[in-house]
C-alpha cells in the first residue's frame, strides 16, 4: 500500500515537471521563518514570480547561500539548494558551476555574509566572472545575531556593539563589485518590487557574474535605513533610475538630471528639452570603470541622488566555460587520458 | 696507474651536499636512477632549504640528498650517510651531523676559498687543521677539473662551473662500479636542443669518471650486487607523484571528474602542480583565492557529483577546519590531503613532522568525526589516495589523507599495478524515479543517497544546519540530534567493515609490541626486522586507518609486556592507544623536523624491553 502511495507520488512528480512551472512550484514546502514584516519576503516573493518566466526548469537551478537571515532562502525554494558556512557561498558556487556548467546558479548573501567574512570569495568571484547571479541583501544591519553593525552601516551608527557610533567607514558593495570587475553590477530594493523582478530578469539573462545589491529593510534591528528612499513622498527625489541609452533624469515632475563636470556629477533643474540635452546619458555597457564608479559613489553623498538599474555590464566568456574549452583542448591534444601511459611515463625498469 | 681493488658492500648510504645552485637534488635523482637500473633497493629523500634563492655559499641554503641502496630491502633513505660529497664548506658543515663518524667525504678543494670558509663559519679550514679527523677526505679541485675538461668548450667560465656536478657524479660512478650509460642518454634528451650544453655535461661526466679511475686518492671502488626484488616492472617515485596518480587512477575507475581544489602551500603545492596536467583525464584543477576557497570549490563539486579533492598542509588544515565540519554535516564526499610539516603555526615548512593526527581527529567543532588514512611510504601514497576516494564515495564522508614532507618529497621504486587489478570504486546515484529522502542511509554502510542537481524531481536542501533523519528537514529536535550525533560517528567505524586490517609483523605475543603509523613505518619496519634477527620478542603493528580503528589491534595488544609507540610529535597516536585500548603505553618521540633514525629507536626499544 505504502509503495502503491510513493509511486504514485512518484508519478504526479513527473507529469509536473513535465508542465510549465508556476510560482507555487517553487516554493518549498518549508515554513518560512523570517520575522513579519522583513524585506526579504518581498524578494522571495519576485524570484518565485520570475523563475517560472525563464524557462529554466527547477532541478536546473540551484540555490547557494552563506549564512545570515538572508541565508536561509534556499530552504524556502523547491530547488536544489545549499546553505553553507559563513562566507563562503561563492567558494560552494564556484566548485558548483565548475562541475556542471549546465546549472543556473544563485548565490544568496547578505551585507556581513558577502561584505565582512566573506569579502574575499566575494571579489575573487567577480573577477573570475563565472556565470553565477549574486543577490547581496544589504540592510547595513547584522540581524541573525541581533543587532551590530555591519561593513554597510554608516559611521556613527549606533548598535549594540557600537553604543556611542561606530567609527568604520562602510563599504559601497557597487564601488566594490565594480572595482572588482564584475560584469554586471545593479542595484534594486526590496519595496521596489517590479523594479527588482526585471532586474533579476536581466540578471539570469547576462552570461557571466551578476551582482545584484538589494536594499532590504530590516524592520527588527534597523528599520527605515533606506526609507527616503521607499517612501511615496520622498523617493522619486531620492532615487534615479537607471536605463540604458537615456538622460539621467528623476525627481517627482522628472524636473532634475545629472551632468557631468570634470570627475563629478552635478544636479541640474530641467525647465525644457534643451536642459535635457545637456544631460549625461546613461551607458551600461562598458568596460570602463571610471564612469560606473561614479555613479555608484552618488550613493554615498546625501545631496545627491541614489541610483537603481544596472550600473555597468559587459560581455566576457564566463570563466566557466573557458575552463571547459581549455579541457577540451588539453583533451584533444594528449589525447584522451589512458591510465597504463600514467602510470609507465618517467623511466621504468623491468626485474624479472 | 696504481693497482686498484674492487670491494663487495651490502648497502650504502650517499649525501650529496652543495650550494641550492649547484644541481645536488639533479645529481642526486641521476645516481637514484642508475641504481634502480642496476637492481638495488633503495630509497631516497631530498633535504632543501627553505629559501628559493640563498646567498651562495650559506650554511642555510645548502641543499642535500640522500640516497641508501642495497642488494637487500631498504626501507629508509639511510641514517647516517657513509660517503658525503661536499661541493663547498657550507656543505660540510651543514652535514656533518649527518654522516657517520668515519665517513668518506669527497670535497671540491676549489670551494675552500677564504670567502667561502668564512661564509660558512669556519675560522680556519678544517681540511687542513685536523678537524676532519676519523673521516675518510678526498680534497678533489673539481672545479678546476672541470674548467680543464672544458678548455675546447664555448662557454663561458662561469657557465663551464655550473657543469662541476656531473664532474662529482663521475667520481661516484666509478667508486660504486656504477654504468654511466643512463645518464649519458638522459643528457643527450635533456640537452638536445643546446649542443654545447649537451657537449660540456657529457665531457665533465666522463672526466669525473675517468679521474677517480686515473687518481692515487681512490684506490677501492665498490659494488653492492642486484637485489631479490618483486618481479615486476617499476619506476622511482616521490610521496606526491604517487598521491597524484593515485587521485587520477580513482578518478578513472569511478567514472567520474577529479575536482582539486587547492592553494599553494609547502609541501602540497606539487600536488596541484602535478594534477593541472591531467585535464586530458577530466580532471579539474582550480587554484582558489585562500585554503577555504580551496575546499569549498571542493565539496561544491561534490555537490554537484565530481569527486571533491583538496590538498594542503597543517596550516592550511586549521583554516579548512570548519568546511569539514558542513561535509561532515553535508555528508558528501571529499578527499582532504594533508601532506604534513613542522608545526606549530608557520614552524618548519620543509620539514617533516606526524603532528596533525589530533588536529584532524579533533580540530572541528561538534562532534565531526571524519575517515582518516595514513600513508606509510612514498609508493604507499597511490594507494592511500585510491583507498580514500574509494571510501569517501562509499561512505559519503570526508577522508583525510595523511603524508608528511619525508613521504611526498622522498622516493622509491614502485612496483608498477596492473590497471585492471585496482578495485573498483563504484557509485550509486539516487534515481529520478524513485522518492528521494536526502538522509534515508544504506543498512550497511549509514551512507545516504548522493543526489545530483540537474536531476528531475530530486530537487532537495542541505546545508550546515542540522537535518532530521532521512527527511533532511532542519530541525532542532533533541531525539534527533542525538540520533544524528551517533549516526555520524557510527557510520565512521562501519567503514572498518570494509577495508582490510593491517597484518602483525612478528608473533602474535611477547616482550613488545611496537604500533605506529605514517611515514614512520620504513624505520620501524627495519628496526623490528634487526631486533628479531638478534632474537627478540619483538612486534610491530602499522596502522593504516587511524579513524576507524582497525579491529584486530585489540586482540594482539594485551598479549605483549610493552606496548611502544614511536611518533614524530608529543605522543598523539599514543594518548588514543591508551584511552581505547586502556593499555600503559610507552612513547618514544622526536620532533626533530626530521624522521626517526633507526639507530636511536633501537637503542630506545632496547633500554625500554630491558627496563622491564
Amino acid at each position: 500500500m505504502a509503495e502503491k502511495v510513493a509511486e504514485q507520488k512518484v508519478e504526479a512528480k513527473i507529469k509536473k515537471s513535465e508542465s510549465r512551472e508556476v510560482k507555487e512550484d517553487f516554493g518549498s514546502d518549508q515554513e518560512v521563518r523570517w520575522c513579519p514584516g522583513c524585506g526579504d519576503y518581498a524578494i522571495l516573493a519576485q524570484m518565485k514570480r520570475v523563475l517560472p518566466d525563464l524557462g529554466i526548469p527547477r532541478e536546473k537551478t540551484v540555490f547557494i547561500s552563506g549564512i545570515g537571515c538572508s541565508s536561509r532562502f534556499p530552504y524556502y525554494m523547491n530547488t536544489y539548494g545549499f546553505h553553507t558556512i559563513h562566507g563562503r557561498a561563492p567558494t560552494i558556487a564556484t566548485g558548483l558551476k565548475l562541475a556542471n556548467p549546465e546549472l543556473s546558479v544563485w548565490l544568496i548573501t547578505g551585507d556581513g555574509d558577502g561584505l565582512s567574512i566573506g569579502g574575499n570569495h566575494l571579489i575573487h568571484l567577480f573577477r573570475r566572472n563565472l556565470n553565477i547571479n549574486v543577490v547581496l541583501f544589504n540592510n547595513q544591519i547584522y540581524g541573525l545575531t541581533k543587532g551590530q553593525f555591519s561593513p554597510t552601516s554608516p559611521v556613527g551608527k549606533v548598535t549594540k556593539t557600537t553604543p556611542y557610533g561606530s567609527l568604520s567607514n562602510p563599504f559601497n558593495p557597487i564601488s566594490m563589485a565594480l572595482a572588482a570587475g564584475a560584469s554586471f553590477v545593479a542595484r534594486t530594493i526590496d519595496r521596489h518590487t517590479k523594479h527588482m523582478a526585471e532586474i533579476f530578469r536581466r540578471a539570469v539573462d547576462h552570461e557571466g557574474c551578476s551582482f545584484v545589491e538589494v536594499y532590504q529593510n530590516c524592520n527588527i534591528f534597523n528599520d527605515g535605513a533606506f526609507k527616503e528612499l521607499t517612501e511615496a513622498e520622498t523617493k522619486l527625489d531620492t532615487v534615479i533610475q537607471l536605463e540604458d541609452g537615456q538622460p539621467l533624469v528623476y525627481g517627482k515632475e522628472n524636473n532634475k538630471g545629472l551632468q557631468l563636470k570634470g570627475f563629478n556629477f552635478e544636479v541640474k533643474d530641467i525647465r525644457d528639452e534643451k536642459d535635457v540635452s545637456g544631460l549625461h546619458v546613461h551607458a551600461e555597457k562598458t568596460t570602463n570603470t571610471a564612469y560606473a564608479y561614479l555613479l555608484s559613489k552618488l550613493s554615498d553623498n546625501p545631496e545627491m541622488p541614489t541610483p537603481i538599474g544596472v550600473f555597468r555590464k559587459f560581455d566576457e566568456k564566463p570563466y566557466e566555460i573557458k575552463f571547459h574549452e581549455q579541457m577540451e583542448a588539453v583533451k584533444e591534444k594528449k589525447g584522451k587520458g589512458d591510465l597504463k601511459k600514467l602510470f609507465l611515463t618517467s623511466d621504468t625498469w623491468t626485474v624479472d | 696507474m696504481t693497482t686498484k681493488s674492487s670491494k663487495e658492500l651490502d648497502h650504502v648510504t650517499i649525501r650529496f651536499a652543495g650550494d641550492s645552485g649547484d644541481g645536488m637534488q639533479l645529481t642526486g635523482n641521476q645516481f637514484t636512477r642508475t641504481t634502480a637500473l642496476s637492481i638495488n633497493d633503495l630509497s631516497t629523500f631530498p633535504d632543501f632549504p627553505a629559501e628559493i634563492r640563498a646567498p651562495a655559499g650559506s650554511v642555510y641554503g645548502v641543499s642535500g640528498f640522500q640516497i641508501h641502496f642495497s642488494s637487500e630491502e631498504v626501507h629508509t633513505p639511510g641514517d647516517k650517510a657513509d660517503v658525503l660529497v661536499a661541493m663547498n664548506p657550507a656543505a660540510l658543515q651543514a652535514s656533518l651531523k649527518f654522516i657517520q663518524n668515519n665517513a668518506v667525504i669527497i670535497l671540491n678543494k676549489d670551494a675552500f676559498t677564504p670567502r667561502n670558509l668564512k661564509l660558512a663559519g669556519y675560522e680556519e679550514d678544517p681540511t687542513e687543521n685536523g678537524k676532519l679527523k676519523g673521516y675518510q677526505v678526498y680534497s678533489v679541485d673539481i672545479s678546476r677539473l672541470t674548467q680543464d675538461a672544458l678548455e675546447d668548450i664555448e662557454l663561458t667560465h662561469k657557465e663551464k662551473e655550473r657543469c662541476k656536478n656531473f664532474f662529482a657524479l663521475g667520481i661516484v660512478y666509478w667508486l660504486y662500479t656504477r654504468k654511466m650509460e643512463p645518464t649519458v642518454e638522459w643528457i643527450k634528451k635533456k640537452f638536445a636542443a643546446q649542443p654545447l650544453w649537451l657537449k660540456a655535461n657529457l665531457e665533465v661526466l666522463k672526466a669525473g669518471r675517468n679521474f677517480a679511475e686515473a687518481t692515487e686518492l681512490f684506490r677501492t671502488s665498490y659494488k653492492v650486487t642486484r637485489a631479490k626484488i618483486k618481479p615486476g616492472i617499476y619506476r622511482q617515485v616521490t610521496g606526491n607523484e604517487a598521491l597524484v596518480i593515485g587521485l587520477v587512477a580513482a578518478g578513472e575507475k569511478s567514472g567520474r571528474n577529479i575536482f582539486l581544489g587547492s592553494y599553494p602551500i609547502t609541501p602540497a603545492s606539487e600536488i596541484l602542480q602535478m594534477m593541472s596536467h591531467h585535464k586530458n583525464f577530466g580532471v579539474k584543477t582550480f587554484q582558489a583565492e585562500d585554503e577555504m576557497a580551496a575546499i569549498g570549490a571542493a565539496l561544491g563539486a561534490s555537490f554537484a557529483g565530481d569527486i571533491g579533492v583538496t590538498a594542503t598542509s597543517g596550516p592550511g588544515m586549521a583554516l579548512k577546519s570548519e568546511f569539514l565540519g558542513l561535509a561532515v554535516m553535508t555528508e558528501l564526499p571529499l578527499v582532504v590531503c594533508d601532506i604534513q610539516r613542522a608545526g606549530p603555526s608557520t614552524g618548519m615548512p620543509t620539514k617533516t613532522e606526524q603532528s596533525d593526527l589530533n588536529q584532524v581527529l579533533y580540530g572541528r567543532s561538534g562532534e565531526a568525526p571524519l575517515a582518516v588514512i595514513a600513508a606509510k611510504s612514498p609508493a604507499d601514497c597511490f594507494h592511500a589516495a585510491y583507498e580514500a576516494v574509494k571510501i569517501a564515495v562509499q561512505f559519503m564522508t570526508p577522508v583525510v589523507v595523511l603524508s608528511d614532507v619525508y613521504l611526498a618529497n622522498g622516493a622509491e621504486p614502485w612496483n608498477i599495478p596492473d590497471e585492471s587489478s585496482l578495485p573498483p570504486i563504484e557509485i550509486h546515484f539516487a534515481q529520478p524515479d524513485k522518492i528521494y529522502e536526502p538522509y534515508r542511509r544504506n543498512e550497511d554502510t549509514l551512507a545516504r543517497q548522493w543526489a545530483l542537481p540537474g536531476t528531475p524531481n530530486l530537487q532537495h536542501r542541505i546545508g550546515g544546519l542540522e537535518k532530521e533523519n532521512i527527511t533532511g528537514d532542519v530541525s532542532y529536535d533533541p531525539d534527533n540530534h542525538d540520533e544524528m550525533v551517533r549516526l555520524r560517528a557510527q557510520k565512521i567505524q562501519r567503514i572498518g567493515d570494509f577495508v582490510e586490517e593491517p597484518e602483525i609483523f612478528g608473533d602474535e605475543s611477547g616482550d613488545a609490541l611496537i604500533v605506529s603509523w605514517g611515514s614512520t613505518y620504513g624505520t620501524v619496519l627495519t628496526v623490528v626486522e634487526q631486533l628479531r634477527r638478534e632474537g627478540k620478542k619483538v612486534s610491530f603493528y602499522h596502522l593504516r586507518w587511524i579513524n576507524p580503528l582497525p579491529r584486530s589491534l585489540k586482540k594482539y595488544i594485551g598479549n605483549f609486556e610493552k606496548v611502544i609507540v614511536p611518533e614524530v610529535n608529543l605522543g598523539q597516536l599514543s594518548k588514543i592507544i591508551r584511552s581505547e585500548y586502556l593499555v600503559d603505553a610507552v612513547n618514544f618521540n622526536q620532533v626533530k623536523g626530521l624522521p626517526l633514525r633507526v639507530e636511536e629507536l633501537k637503542d630506545a626499544i632496547n633500554k625500554i624491553i630491558e627496563a622491564g
